[in-house]
């Protein structure tokens, strides 16, 4: 059960400012709080979405796609940004630009202990390996991040990683 | 100190294969593994090669995403069995996208020989073309002869589809070559070589 009851519209605005941003490649790990997004770049004919093994993959591809021309983004829940240190070094040392939407896990009504280890540690993880974090915790402020994150990694040429706060994303109730 | 001379199955020259790789690129696109691979495809050194010098396991997907964004390209990865072993689940990816422009070659050196000549896995008998083609690689072979290798280097640039190329070589070492280490200057060198202004857009 999640704890949302309005319509989600935030996936739908993330994928406008895609096209706006003319983002051609998506490369994802799913997270169910991206479901909706992976299916409209999936339709897309302009966009190739991707579906990767592990986050790493999409650091590495996303970095091809921009030395081809190409503008992309990388989706994935707050656990694959453990799984993607060493590769953002390849951003950093290069200054290959780099988007991604990271929704989170074991922050907020969490009923997973699981989640908790990287859940807590995802912002400094992407800061410690040369990312410009930047959260948004209303649903109605999405898109505006994610656009504001776009322009900044692409004429910038930096990593930025947007944070997706699970109060937005939704929660299982674990009571009985 | 350098390790002695390794028993390995190949017999083929990693210098020698890399060169006749790159003698016939035309307009190909070339991005190279860390290490010795880097080395090698540095003797003929390029601005369409996109040297890695770090990123174990960045090769096979930068040359997915590159394949994605130039379709009319051929792209062509050159790297070592190391590094092709750390990014495996790259196989899997490249396999289901199935772009129609991309080549991977293995320098397959069945050692570690950057950090000390340690046995990779490829030494004691995984098979990086079985899994290429259990992942959907058009065309995934290993090539032990010269014969074969000059069969394959032109399927590598005449193939539709996805090429990998496991090339059994020995386990001689050769000094470095390129000093271009810079990554921000091999990236912004490749894409105005590549795009033009659009490169700074
Ligand atoms: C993540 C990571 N782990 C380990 C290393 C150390 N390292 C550098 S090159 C290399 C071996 C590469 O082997 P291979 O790709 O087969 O190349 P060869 O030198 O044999 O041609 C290793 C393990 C590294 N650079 N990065
Ligand atoms: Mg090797």
């Amino acid at each position: 059960m999640k704890q949302e009851t309005v319509p989600r519209t935030w996936p739908g605005d993330i994928y406008q400012v895609f096209k706006r941003l003319k983002v051609a490649q998506v490369a994802y790990v799913p997270d169910a709080g991206h479901t909706q997004l992976i299916l409209d770049c999936q339709g897309d004919p302009e966009m190739t979405a991707v579906s990767l093994t592990t986050e790493q993959e999409g650091v590495a591809m996303l970095s091809g796609a921009w030395l081809g021309g190409n503008r992309g983004a990388l989706l994935m829940q707050s656990s694959g940004a453990g799984n993607c240190i060493n590769m953002l070094s390849l951003a950093q040392e290069c200054r290959f630009p780099l988007l991604m939407l990271i929704t989170m896990r074991g922050e907020w009504g969490e009923f997973n202990p699981w989640q908790l280890a990287m859940g807590q540690s995802t912002q400094r993880v992407l800061e410690h390996s040369g990312c410009v974090v930047q959260r948004v915790d209303k649903a109605e402020e999405v898109g505006e991040v994610v656009f504001a994150a776009g322009q900044m990694a692409f004429s910038t040429n930096r990593a930025v990683a947007v944070l997706i706060g699970q109060r937005i994303v939704g929660f299982k109730d674990w009571s009985k | 100190m350098m390790a002695a001379e390794q028993n390995v199955s190949g017999t083929l020259d990693r210098r020698d294969v890399v060169g006749r790789i790159l003698e016939r690129r035309g307009d190909a696109l070339v991005v190279t593994g860390l290490g010795s691979s880097c080395y090698d495809a540095g003797v003929h050194d390029h601005p369409n090669t996109f040297y890695l010098w770090g990123a174990m396991g960045a090769a096979a997907m930068m040359g997915l995403g590159l394949a994605l964004a130039q379709p009319a390209r051929r792209v062509v990865v050159i790297t070592g069995d190391g590094e092709m072993l750390m990014g495996l689940g790259s196989l899997a990816t490249i396999g289901a996208q199935k772009p129609e422009n991309l080549a991977i070659v293995v320098i397959d050196n069945e050692l570690y020989a950057e950090t000390g000549m340690q046995a990779t896995h490829t030494a004691r008998g995984v098979d990086l073309a079985v899994m290429a083609k259990g992942a959907g690689f058009t065309l995934a072979e290993t090539v032990r002869s010269e014969h074969d290798l000059e069969r394959a280097i032109a399927a590598l640039y005449e193939t539709r589809g996805t090429v990998f190329l496991d090339v059994k070589v020995t386990s001689q070492r050769y000094p470095m070559s390129i000093r271009l280490r810079d990554g921000a200057h091999i990236k912004n060198r490749f894409r105005e070589n590549l795009l033009g202004q659009a490169a700074f857009d």
